[in-house]
């Protein structure tokens, strides 16, 4: 089969459009959150900081902005179906949709090269935006997630490698240190991503996969589950507050991913996501349909 | 815990008065300079293109439109501008301050010893603007003046902003050495080694 300029194009726009209205608008579950916490606050600066925070979500929607200046290092999370008859012009319909976005959005241009240090001024360069690929099988589907990660609270990531006699107990104090360091600065309260697995690389690339899915979901496996409510409890009790301000919580919810580990390793990695979470997944049929699933009810 | 309405330039004397949890409103000056700009004055020795002095410098890397028609002379709109994290600029802040005259850095998180000092030895202030708050401080900026050193890129350029009551600006570190959010993390600290042993024993999956 030829290349289809055409499905190109109509992918480019629709995604485009897509990346747009995840700038200024956080997905259904983050804003549901944000208010719950908000109710919680009740002292110090931390009611004043929600309710600026809640004027920003309200400014950006009515002015059509992005609701903070930086829109991120553009990275796409895809899950291709093995039937989705547009595999060809995804990857250049995807670096298309970010060069538009740039413009009408408008985002902050974000991507650095390298060595030679300079800005592309259109948030596309070497390797950029980063496309992370997934197969599904017996699927005519694309599913995408878009993640504005700000340096803000990319700076907390972290991933390393633990002895196994460390411990679970390892894991919990390399994320309550980074969490009360690096976590203060990290625009809180953060969604906190883990990630467990044999080696560093995959408990990194984990961590980030554990930030997609929805704030207050949890781990099929119950001990992970139970791992995750403990954890966001003992985060909680530090009292964070928004902005490091000191409150009544710390964080918008824990969510840990894994893969098996190597007997004699016991990898972490660390991400966290800022309050202002813009994480936007979309559904696309090979029509070109789509289910906004994050977003419930926009239409693009 | 008090407020200020303070407008450009601050005097030693206004900066005497705040301390750390108070808020300010800021009107007038306020100029953007992050990483590439700390880098080039302080590490670099080059003179800020912007006079500095009693004014405030925004650790913050905006969104700008340019709204001027071909063949005008440039002209820009602030999108979207929040706070980035201060701690980046910690190691060269002090010296900025006391190359520039700068007397209010605002940005967000907290910012460590070195600029704790350079805030005493210059009668400085660190303050903080609601982090992710973009679109509120972009509408506090009533008009861009210009840019300076453009060829950093649009997130690292000098932004000449012109702003109106810019707040709420949290005092974080004040002229007298105090610090609030090195304080804070004192008592988060202490918490967190209380939680850790709260978990132990929740942990023993490999027991």
């Amino acid at each position: 089969m030829s290349y289809d300029k055409v499905a190109e194009e109509r992918l480019s726009e629709l995604v485009s459009s897509f990346i747009c209205h995840a700038s200024g608008h956080l997905p259904d579950d983050v804003r549901k959150r944000l208010s719950e916490m908000a109710e919680a606050e009740n002292e110090g600066f931390a009611p004043d900081i929600y309710d600026v925070m809640k004027k920003n979500m309200e400014m950006a929607d009515k002015l059509g902005r992005p609701s903070c200046q930086d829109t991120g290092i553009p990275q796409f999370f895809a899950r291709v179906g093995t039937k989705f008859p547009h595999l060809d012009e995804i990857e250049p319909a995807l670096i298309d949709a970010v060069k538009k976005a740039t413009v009408r959005a408008p985002l902050r241009h974000n991507a650095v090269e390298v060595f030679d240090e300079y800005n592309t001024g259109n948030n596309v360069g070497h390797k950029v935006p980063w496309i992370d690929w997934e197969l599904v099988q017996d699927s005519d589907q694309l599913e995408l997630y878009f993640y504005m990660a700000g340096g803000g609270c990319s700076l907390p990531g972290m991933a390393k490698v633990l002895m196994p006699l460390e411990g679970y107990d390892g894991i919990a104090k390399a994320v309550f240190d980074q969490m009360t360091t690096y976590g203060v600065n990290a625009c809180p309260p953060c969604l906190v991503g883990i990630g467990i697995a044999g080696s560093a690389e995959v408990a990194a690339k984990l961590s980030k996969k554990a930030l997609l899915r929805p704030v207050g979901s949890h781990n099929e496996n119950p001990k992970a589950a139970q791992m995750e409510k403990d954890f966001e409890e003992g985060l909680n009790s530090i009292g964070l507050g928004p902005g490091g301000f000191g409150g009544k919580l710390s964080v918008m919810g824990v969510n840990i991913e894994q893969a098996s580990r190597h007997p004699a390793t016991l990898a972490m990695g660390l991400s966290t996501a800022c309050w202002a979470h813009r994480r936007a997944g979309i559904r696309i049929n090979p029509d070109f349909t789509y289910d906004f699933f994050t977003h419930k009810g926009v239409t693009l | 815990m008090s407020t200020f309405y303070f407008t450009t330039p601050v005097s030693d004397e206004d900066i005497r008065k705040v301390h750390i949890g108070d808020v300010i409103y800021l009107t007038g000056d306020i100029t953007t300079g992050r990483d590439d700009v700390h880098l080039r004055v302080v590490m670099g020795g080059k003179e800020s293109p912007v006079d500095l002095k009693g004014k405030a410098i925004f650790h913050a890397g905006p969104i700008m439109k340019k709204i001027s028609a071909e063949g005008e002379p440039d002209k820009y709109k602030v999108i979207s501008v929040g706070p980035t994290t201060s701690m980046r600029m910690e190691k060269a802040q002090a010296e900025f301050l006391k190359a520039t005259g700068t007397k209010i850095i605002i940005g967000k998180g907290g910012m460590g010893p070195k600029t704790t000092q350079g805030c005493i030895d210059n009668c400085a202030i660190h303050t903080i603007f609601p982090g992710g708050c973009a679109v509120v401080a972009a509408e506090e900026c009533v008009d861009v003046e210009g840019v300076e050193w453009l060829d950093l890129g649009m997130p690292e350029a000098m932004w000449k902003l012109k702003a109106e009551k810019f707040g709420p600006l949290i005092v974080s570190i004040d002229s007298y050495g105090n610090n609030l959010i090195e304080n804070n993390k004192k008592t988060f600290q202490e918490k967190k080694e209380a939680a850790l042993e709260n978990l132990k024993g929740k942990l023993d999956f490999m027991h």
